[in-house]
């Protein structure tokens, strides 16, 4: 039986077991651990095929950190990485598992492309506009596939794949259609305009010193405080978790849970969506032909995991791939495969799926340590 | 009843000595022991979580005592896994069925130990084996059913021919009546009764009084993990066995204050539903409920209640008829809009329908509420408030564990999520309450503590239906009793008047003057 | 006529081209969504098995050798997903996705190491393939030469559904890998082993993903490159939960789908419509048919959740 003043009677002792307990059942911890692993694994791989992976670790931190414009890059990375990782994790919180984020991503960017192109619009207007498209096209993509789910029994899972190929093939389409393809030959569109980029002033960027800083990572940051606050203080949120956790008794509870899957799902794209128009109008201001998928929305769901669906987690994980990827890209300066980047997040995302085994076990000694 | 007892007093069968079993340091058996001889049927007795389940499990094999030996047929044994009970003869047949419904009734029993012919799997050889034992105990099932178009009854059946397909000499059944009608008990009883007659021993876990009476020759009463005693079932009665069982003298009838029922607060009318194969499962369904009384609508399980509860509270639709809430007809209206308008229910799974566990105590007690003030405004969640009323409720109605609100529900006992469920319901205090098998799992002390609030709906002069499959529950709760058989009120009796055997009767469709389809 | 018959010809190989890799793959799919694991990994099994199959063509000349190897790491990548699904009880999908960038990292890594920094294997030669059945026994260009004469890998296909079909439906372990997906706390009081049948499912899973990815370096583009998977996984998946979990509808979903690689190949060539709109009609046509035919797959009851043994 539990006393209601427990705080009064527990001994320091008492107290610094609980928060050891406490810090054990935190998934930050796992995280690390499984981050840890990660590298672990990629090392061995690294000094199997003859590096050292003291030394491509080495380069690895020093391309992000060493100078302010490689950091800025890791952020420019991160950027559309948080906005997947978001949708991915907002759309777990409800329960299903947006592996569709991939082709939200390419709409997004499309659908920012042709604004960006098409249009001639005075500059915050312009990039008003363009984020309306994505934010409508993303929602529009999504929205298709909770319909799909709710109204025809199909399998999201599958919707989401088929909708992801289907968006690669039209982007690809787009790309070459007359008025949006690059005049002269080459595999990619026209730039869009200049109205249309999120480029910080060239002042800014001359202090950063990296011509590619975007004031996308604001937009980022943003939207994964509003989806914190929409999932921790709105009767949305508790709606969105309440179906998340358990349809039936939301339902039961008056809760209508199709139209909290449309809403959920619809954000959910829109979030997606809204990282591919960032990572046009911040960075590449132009899609090209595409042999295969880019992949930044899986890539969203490794910082969705990381993050443990969190969305302040989000931005953190985000930024952590961010720099990962960065870095990655000038191992092969050394020589050293950037391949090694997805193991390395292959089996960190590895390691955290299984990582409740160990919390459940290490919290069952405890329990059993303390005689409960 | 009269019944030959078929114990061979020379062989015993089963001998449990001195158990003891232990999670961590929680005692659920504290040296119990247990004698039983071949051809006996045992009945093993206890509320829930006395620990009679536990026994059982440690004699399948899944579980390992602490302490203490077990002897099967004089041989000592260490059983390690269900595979050693039954290559030992110890069959289980589990109170939640272990049956895939895809698959055929044969499919089911040979399951694990599948006849072949070369590689494949000799389907004809199973059926054949599967027809002769069900006819030799007088089983009667169709070999080539499947699992999810047959009656409870008869899956039961299925779970015994399983056992027995795999040499079972010794059968334990767990709570074995708990879906039955009081027709299929008796076929089950005389089914116990063909097993001993062919040697067979029969072992039965199970609370239910009046089953003990009927089929068993020794029980095992336990308590809170102790062994009390064990009696000679014909010498003891009813109110004995219950005594044992709990403790202290029971009370099994509820105080009512008479009271002169009201206005009807629900009228259905003519009620017609299908279920997801388009099968009809209310065939015009007629009730009434009004203020100020409890009416039990008593039935076996399978007959339309489930539906007909769904349909009342918006989780299922109505094909045609009416049902009228305080004059307006809400016939397939929404969860939410039968809510706003006066009807709130206990659900007959907590856990599934009427609880986030997740959630904290205190945000499952807005689960209806959280869109409205006090609990939020324009949008946003006002938590102050919302913890502000979980405070109140947990004190109020002593839900233990939930550390003010802030304990997520499904840290909490069964008794206790229970009676967050009753609290919340309570406080919503709507005109009629839906009560669906509200002490389903619970313990003596919950039971009481729900069956107290219901009747204080019912006095406050609140509409109060009851759907249970406890048929005592409805007896001793009740106003007036409406019995539900085959999607149709079959017969109504006031709560006086109520008699097992023809109440019995009604729910198996028998003895009134409705034709039958 | 003559020009009618020409095309169907060239259709019909094309489509024979295209189908095998997601057969095998949709094949080994089956098992482990009828075993009630989800595996979503069956991608980057298929990439590293393409690789393998390239690599070891390429040093031992050995074609079945190759194929067989595919098969092998696809299998092992399958072990590891059933360790962390069915042994640790990670979220299957979360563990297929962590397998698909796992894999192909696996293999253009490994890529780069033996083969000088590229990411692509050196191209192999018609020795090195896997043989076709039928080779010079009709005129090269004729009907009979474009339907029949394809690879023995691909009629092998066709045949491991009549195996796969016989494996579920007729013997003991099929009866068990159906219940495990349905009710595994049903299965495990009677005396199977959950585990071990789910364990053999997933990697068996993997084993004919990797076959699938190994079909294409060994038949069809005689190389790996990182882009010779290219979402053939995927459809594989989507085949399987369109053909409603069985082996004889995963082949006719996976028919469909190659016949419309059939269709790109064909109305490719002659620029009418853009390849890119081709491309999409197999992914349109299957939303399509789906809505149209109401396909509310029954999933095996147990799928994608991890089973707790209790003690």
């Amino acid at each position: 039986m539990k006393h209601k003043n427990n705080q009064n009677n527990e001994t320091t002792q008492n107290i610094v077991k609980n928060s050891t307990n406490n810090l054990l059942q935190q998934n930050a911890l796992y995280t690390i651990i499984a981050i840890f692993f990660g590298f672990v694994v990629g090392g061995i791989f690294l000094w199997s095929a003859g590096f050292s992976p003291f030394e491509a670790y080495m380069k690895l931190f020093s391309s992000v950190f060493s100078r302010p414009k490689y950091l800025i890059w890791s952020v420019i990375y991160a950027t559309p990485l948080i906005f997947t990782g978001l949708s991915v994790a907002f759309s777990y919180k409800m329960g299903v598992f947006n592996i569709g984020a991939e082709g939200q991503f390419v709409v997004g960017s499309l659908a920012a492309l042709c604004v960006g192109i098409l249009v001639d619009l005075p500059p915050l207007l312009h990039v008003t506009l363009c984020i309306l498209a994505a934010f409508a096209a993303g929602m529009i993509w999504s929205f298709l596939v909770a319909v799909l789910r709710v109204r025809f029994g199909i399998n999201e899972v599958l919707s989401f794949i088929m909708f992801n190929w289907i968006a690669f093939y039209l982007s690809n389409y787009i790309v070459n259609t007359e008025s949006i393809h690059k005049a002269g030959g080459g595999e990619a569109s026209k730039d869009i305009r200049e109205s249309a980029r999120i480029l910080l002033p060239q002042s800014v960027q001359n202090i950063l010193k990296n011509d590619k800083a975007n004031y996308g990572i604001f937009l980022a940051i943003i939207a994964a405080v509003a989806i914190w606050f929409i999932l921790t203080k709105t009767t949305l949120g508790y709606r969105v978790l309440a179906v998340g956790l358990n349809p039936h008794a939301a339902r039961y509870g008056g809760i209508n849970s199709n139209r909290t899957m449309y809403i959920a799902m619809s954000l959910s794209g829109a979030l997606a969506a809204l990282g591919g128009a960032v990572q046009l109008m911040g960075n590449s201001m132009r899609i090209s032909q595409f042999a295969g998928q880019e992949g930044y929305g899986f890539q969203g769901i490794t910082v969705a995991l990381i993050a443990s669906s969190h969305p302040i987690g989000c931005i953190f994980a985000g930024l952590f791939y961010g720099a990962m990827k960065y870095g990655g890209s000038k191992l092969n300066l050394i020589d050293a495969p950037t391949e090694v980047i997805d193991i390395i997040m292959g089996t960190i995302v590895l390691f955290i799926a299984i990582s409740h085994v160990f919390r459940y076990l290490i919290t069952k000694r405890l329990q059993k340590k303390e005689g409960k | 009843m009269e019944k030959t007892s078929h114990i061979d007093p020379n062989v015993v069968a089963v001998q449990m000595t001195d158990i003891v079993k232990k999670f961590g340091n929680f005692v659920a058996n504290d040296h119990i022991s247990l004698t039983v001889h071949k051809g006996e049927v045992h009945a093993i007795l206890g509320e829930n979580g006395a620990g009679k389940s536990t026994l059982m499990n440690i004699l399948y094999g899944l579980y390992k005592p602490t302490s203490g030996s077990i002897s099967i047929f004089g041989s000592p044994v260490h059983i390690e896994s269900p595979r050693q009970a039954i290559e030992l003869g110890i069959g289980m047949v589990h109170q939640h069925f272990m049956l895939v419904e895809p698959f055929t009734v044969t499919e089911n029993i040979i399951l694990g130990m599948e006849p072949t012919n070369g590689i494949t799997v000799d389907i004809k050889k199973a059926r054949r084996q599967v027809l002769e034992l069900s006819e030799r105990y007088g089983m009667h099932v169709d070999p080539d059913a499947k699992i999810e178009d047959i009656s409870v009854g008869m899956q039961q059946r299925v779970e015994i021919l399983k056992v027995l397909y795999r040499g079972a000499n010794i059968l334990i059944l767990d709570e074995p009546t708990s879906s039955l009608t009081p027709q299929e008990i008796e076929e089950l009883i005389d089914i116990i009764h063909n097993l001993t007659a062919d040697g067979k021993t029969v072992l039965l876990i199970t609370h239910k009084l009046k089953e003990i009476k009927a089929a068993a020759d020794k029980c095992t009463i336990i308590r809170q993990g102790k062994y009390i005693d064990t009696v000679d079932v014909q010498a003891v009665s009813e109110h004995e066995l219950a005594s044992m069982m709990v403790g202290r003298d029971v009370q099994f009838k509820v105080d009512k204050k008479p009271i002169e029922p009201g206005e009807v607060i629900i009228d259905v009318q003519d009620l017609h539903a299908r279920d997801y194969r388009g099968v009809e499962v209310l065939k015009g369904l007629n009730l009434k409920v009004r203020r100020g009384e409890i009416v039990g609508l008593a039935g076996v399980d399978g007959n339309g209640q489930t539906e007909l509860v769904e349909i009342l509270t918006g989780l299922r639709k109505g094909e045609s008829g009416k049902v009228i809430i305080e004059g307006k007809d809400l016939l397939n209206a929404d969860a939410h809009k039968l809510f706003d308008n006066g009807v709130s229910s206990i659900p007959a799974d907590r856990q599934k329908h009427g609880l986030v566990l997740d959630y904290s105590v205190a945000y499952n007690l807005v689960l209806q509420n959280y869109e409205r003030p006090p609990f939020s405004k324009h949008g946003i969640l006002k938590k102050d408030a919302i913890f502000q009323h979980a405070a109140e409720l947990v004190d109020k109605f002593d839900i233990r564990g939930a550390d003010g609100g802030i304990k997520e529900a499904g840290k909490l006992s069964g008794g206790n999520q229970q009676k967050i469920i009753i609290a919340r319901e309570v406080t919503n205090d709507k005109d009629l309450l839906i009560a669906v098998n509200p002490t389903r799992g619970l313990d003596v002390g919950a039971i009481e503590f729900v069956h107290r609030y219901i009747v204080e709906q019912r006095n406050k002069n609140k509409a109060v239906l009851l759907v249970s499959f406890e048929l005592d529950e409805i007896m001793s709760l009740s106003d007036r009793i409406e019995v539900i058989h085959n999607g149709r009120i079959v017969g109504s009796v006031t709560g006086e008047q109520a008699d097992e055997k023809v109440l019995g009767l009604m729910m198996a469709g028998g003895g009134n003057h409705e034709t039958q389809e | 006529m003559q020009e009618l018959i020409k095309n169907l010809g060239l259709i019909i190989n094309a489509t024979l081209i295209a189908t095998p890799p997601l057969l095998y793959a949709a094949l080994g799919s089956t098992f482990s969504e009828r075993s009630g694991v989800v595996n979503i990994g069956i991608e980057g099994m298929m990439t590293i098995g393409a690789f393998v199959g390239a690599a070891v063509a390429h040093f031992t000349s050995n074609a079945w050798l190759a194929f067989l190897c595919g098969g092998l790491v696809g299998a092992l990548f399958g072990l590891i997903h059933a360790i962390a699904c069915v042994s640790f009880g990670a979220d299957q999908t979360i563990s297929g996705t962590a397998i698909n960038f796992l894999a192909p990292g696996v293999a253009i890594f490994v890529c780069k190491a033996l083969f000088d920094q590229s990411s692509d294997t050196p191209p192999l030669d018609t020795a090195q393939k896997l043989p076709k059945l039928f080779n010079g026994v009709f005129k090269v260009g004729s009907f009979g030469n474009n339907v029949f004469n394809t690879y023995v890998a691909t009629y092998l296909a066709f045949v491991a559904v009549a195996i796969v079909w016989f494996i579920i439906y007729r013997t003991r372990f099929g009866m068990h890998l159906r219940a495990v997906g349905e009710h595994p706390k049903a299965c495990e009081t009677q005396g199977i082993n959950v585990i071990r049948t789910r364990y053999i499912a997933v990697i068996a899973s993997g084993f004919l993903a990797g076959l699938g990815g190994a079909y294409v370096t060994l038949c069809t583009v005689s190389q790996f490159r990182p882009s010779v998977i290219v979402g053939q996984g995927f459809i594989a998946i989507a085949a399987v939960i369109f053909g409603k979990f069985t082996p004889q509808g995963a082949m006719r979903a996976c028919l469909l789908f190659g016949l419309c690689n059939g269709l790109k190949v064909l109305l490719g060539s002659s620029n009418i419509i853009s390849p890119n709109l081709i491309s999409m009609i197999p992914y349109v046509v299957t939303i399509i048919t789906l809505v149209l035919f109401v396909g509310k797959s029954r999933v095996p009851a147990a799928s994608g959740k991890p089973y707790v043994k209790q003690k």
